[in-house]
């Protein structure tokens, strides 16, 4: 086989599996969504506002209910909770008075 | 047109073993570019996952709390705001939430309790998240003790254990009774951690939130598109995390393409200018040049999609959850579930394999447009 | 059957440092001879086979092929002279690479690549197919006796055994003129004597060779027919050995 054909394939079968990407993670999504995988009831109904990523601290675990001065106390570049606290951003402006 | 097609897979040939030669060199090359591509990728397939998850549990996210703030800290809240709140119009329900952190110093990791009246909520018993049952090792049926400003621990029997599936809801929680919730943490009579307020009409929010920040002007109403808000700026490229892998990649990039630009070398240089004399065009040399950057710049993008996506949903994308644990004793381990945007794997490939083969083509170009007798002349 | 007629070349037009390679050159070179361009460096001899081989072009002047026997794209008759000089670089480049074939004074190889691909470069991108490339490219260089070192890259070769992997570079094409530059400037009497040797086998197979050269050894050889001799851009002699 050809250097060039070598290549031509690499490149074809790897743009295929790429294009099976999207397929794939589609079906994921699906399967995530039938009942069994769905999340328990009881958690649901604890109307949960945050992510569960980060656990060190108030304003990492609960960014949108932190006081809002509170991501300040280790931002920007503080090192406390390096490197977790310093992409936990403060939350954005009130639009409410 | 099939002469044209062969002369393209002829010069592809030739570039490919011209790329060979400098074996050593280009595959450094490659390996350093598969890795700029893996991380961007796996950062892109990263964050859109788990905007996806943010935007389901959003979902189910209440249209206001309302929090009370005594200089500039979350207080508690007195129920009554609750029935005050309430006789707003406009305002379906009020609930009052109680909840709170807890540190457990016998591990260093932090919970998130939170009382909840549900069936395995009854008093005494506990559901849990994972992340609780394997830092504090406990199976269902087991017991387990938590801290209280008292004398007597409380004892907590777990009854539920949430699966893997919902760590990123629940890794931390640990729901148990109002009761057990007053017992454990001493919590003032007649208090709750904040009020989750549903309203009629979702126009009518801020209006309900105006309403509630001058009838209590101590309270903080937080709307449910403050929180989405929140969390599109954390994920957002702007945010700390992704400007920062974001900035390092494109950095190494441009350093890299920039020694490809300027790194004609002497010997490149000699021999287009053979290959000129031959009988080879401009067109064909600059052909050569846009296969030889292909040969480099597309297997680099396939390879390190194709590796980014299995690093994020296959493996969890380890690579991110060291710098996302930080210093949490207790981690979430979850499983995302796959979310592909397309249009920003296009702007990945217009970002990278175009700029990386512009930049081997565009030095070529004064060189392969010399003279043909340039090689007699020497 | 190449004529020339009236042809200069001149170098940095119209600049202080503009000088003539070669003025007003007049000159008719029949096919299947071997004629050779004698002179000191500098003489012009070099500038004047670049321009017969469609490598620049002239200031001023006429270059014609005549009777090539090949079909050019662009020209199906045969038969009508080719009148090279005003000719875009594309066209020039389909010529040069169906109708010449080049022997440089340094050999032009080029390296870490193995001798095959080195022969087989300059039909890379006629668009015909790498096997049946390969076989001739085989072909050659079994005819010049480096066919064992096919698979070799090509600084493994030694001097003699790299002027025949160009000399079968620029045979690849089967060309009908052969454009030779100084070939004996690096060799020594005995590759030299060798390399005189090859040009009577390409003779004899109908091709026409132009050799510029100062070494007594290529315009002394039996087979040369013509001798023409330059200095200073301009035909100083020119005269049938036979």
């Amino acid at each position: 086989m050809r250097n060039s054909s070598r290549f031509l394939l690499f490149v074809v079968v790897g743009v295929t599996v790429i294009a099976l990407l999207p397929c794939h993670a589609h079906y994921r999504q699906q399967a995530s969504l039938r009942p069994m995988n769905r999340p328990p009831e009881e958690l649901t109904e604890l109307q949960l506002t945050d992510l569960c990523l980060v656990t060190e601290a108030r304003h990492t675990r609960h960014p949108s209910l932190a006081d809002r001065h509170a991501p300040f106390q280790e931002h920007p570049l503080a090192l406390e909770f390096f490197p977790s606290g310093s992409f936990i951003l403060p939350p954005s402006p009130h639009d409410s008075p | 047109m099939i002469r044209t097609g062969e002369r393209q897979r002829n010069i592809l040939e030739f570039a490919l073993s011209s790329l060979h030669r400098r074996r050593g060199r280009n595959l450094s090359l490659l390996a350093m570019y598969v890795l700029i591509i893996f991380v961007l990728a796996s950062l892109l397939f990263f964050v859109s996952a788990l905007k996806r998850e943010a935007a389901l549990v959003l979902h189910d996210a209440p249209d206001l709390i309302v929090q009370r703030m005594i200089a500039g800290r979350q207080e508690l809240i007195p129920v009554e705001y609750g029935a005050e709140i309430a006789s707003i119009r406009g305002v379906a329900e009020v609930r009052s939430r109680l909840w709170g952190y807890y540190f457990d110093s016998w591990n260093g990791a932090n919970y998130t309790v939170i009382a909840h009246n549900s069936p395995t909520g009854t008093e005494g018993g506990a559901a849990i998240g994972s992340g609780v049952a394997r830092s504090r090792k406990v199976k269902v049926g087991e017991m387990f003790p938590l801290r209280t400003p008292g004398t007597e621990p409380l004892l907590l029997e777990v009854k539920t254990i949430f699966p893997d599936s919902s760590d990123l809801r629940a890794a931390d929680l640990i729901i148990i009774s109002t009761a057990d919730f007053s017992r454990l943490f001493n919590f003032p009579v007649g208090k709750v951690t904040d009020l989750a307020v549903t309203v009629t009409n979702v126009r009518e929010l801020p209006t309900v939130a105006a309403k509630i920040a001058s009838l209590h002007p101590d309270s903080r109403p937080i709307l449910k598109s403050e929180i989405q808000r929140t969390y599109q700026s954390i994920f957002d490229w702007r945010g700390g995390m992704t400007l920062l892998i974001l900035l390092s990649a494109v950095l190494s990039f441009i350093i890299f393409a920039w020694d490809r630009a300027t790194g004609l070398s002497a010997e490149e240089r000699k021999e287009i200018g053979i290959l000129k004399s031959i009988g080879w065009e401009t067109s064909d040399v600059l052909l050569l040049k846009f296969w030889e950057g292909c040969a480099i710049s597309l297997p680099a993008f396939l390879l390190g999609v194709i590796l980014a996506y299995g690093h994020v949903f296959f493996l969890s994308a380890p690579l991110f959850s060291q710098a996302l644990k930080g210093w949490s004793i207790l981690y979430p381990r979850f499983q995302l579930v796959p979310v592909v945007d397309i249009s920003q794997l296009l702007v990945l490939f217009f970002l990278t394999v175009i700029p990386y083969t512009t930049a081997t083509i565009i030095p070529s170009w004064r060189t392969a447009t010399i003279d043909p007798d340039a090689a007699m002349r020497s | 059957m190449i004529t020339l007629s009236g042809v200069t070349k001149a170098f940095s037009c119209g600049k202080p440092n503009e000088f003539t390679a070669v003025t007003n050159v007049t000159l008719e070179i029949p096919p299947r001879q071997v004629t050779v361009f004698k002179g000191p460096s500098g003489s012009g001899k070099t500038s004047l086979l670049t321009l017969i081989g469609c490598m620049s072009r002239p200031t001023s002047g006429r270059i014609q092929l005549h009777g090539l026997g090949v079909p050019i794209p662009f020209q199906e008759d045969t038969a009508v002279p080719l009148e090279i000089t005003g000719l875009p670089e594309r066209f020039l480049t389909i010529i040069r690479r169906s109708i010449f074939g080049f022997v440089f004074q340094q050999c032009n190889l080029i390296t870490g690549i193995s001798v095959l691909e080195n022969v087989m470069l300059p039909a890379y991108t006629s668009g015909e197919r790498l096997s049946e490339v390969a076989r001739r490219a085989l072909l050659l260089l079994e005819q010049f006796g480096v066919a064992r070192h096919a698979r070799q890259p090509v600084e493994l070769l030694s001097g003699g055994e790299a002027q025949r992997v160009a000399i079968a570079r620029a045979l690849i094409n089967n060309p009908a003129i052969i454009i030779a530059d100084e070939p004996t400037a690096h060799l020594d009497s005995k590759l030299s004597q060798e390399f005189m040797e090859i040009v009577s086998g390409l003779k004899r197979d109908g091709k026409s060779i132009l050799i510029a050269s100062h070494d007594p050894i290529v315009f002394d050889s039996g087979i040369i027919d013509r001798v023409v001799e330059m200095r200073d851009g301009t035909i100083l002699d020119d005269r049938s050995v036979r």
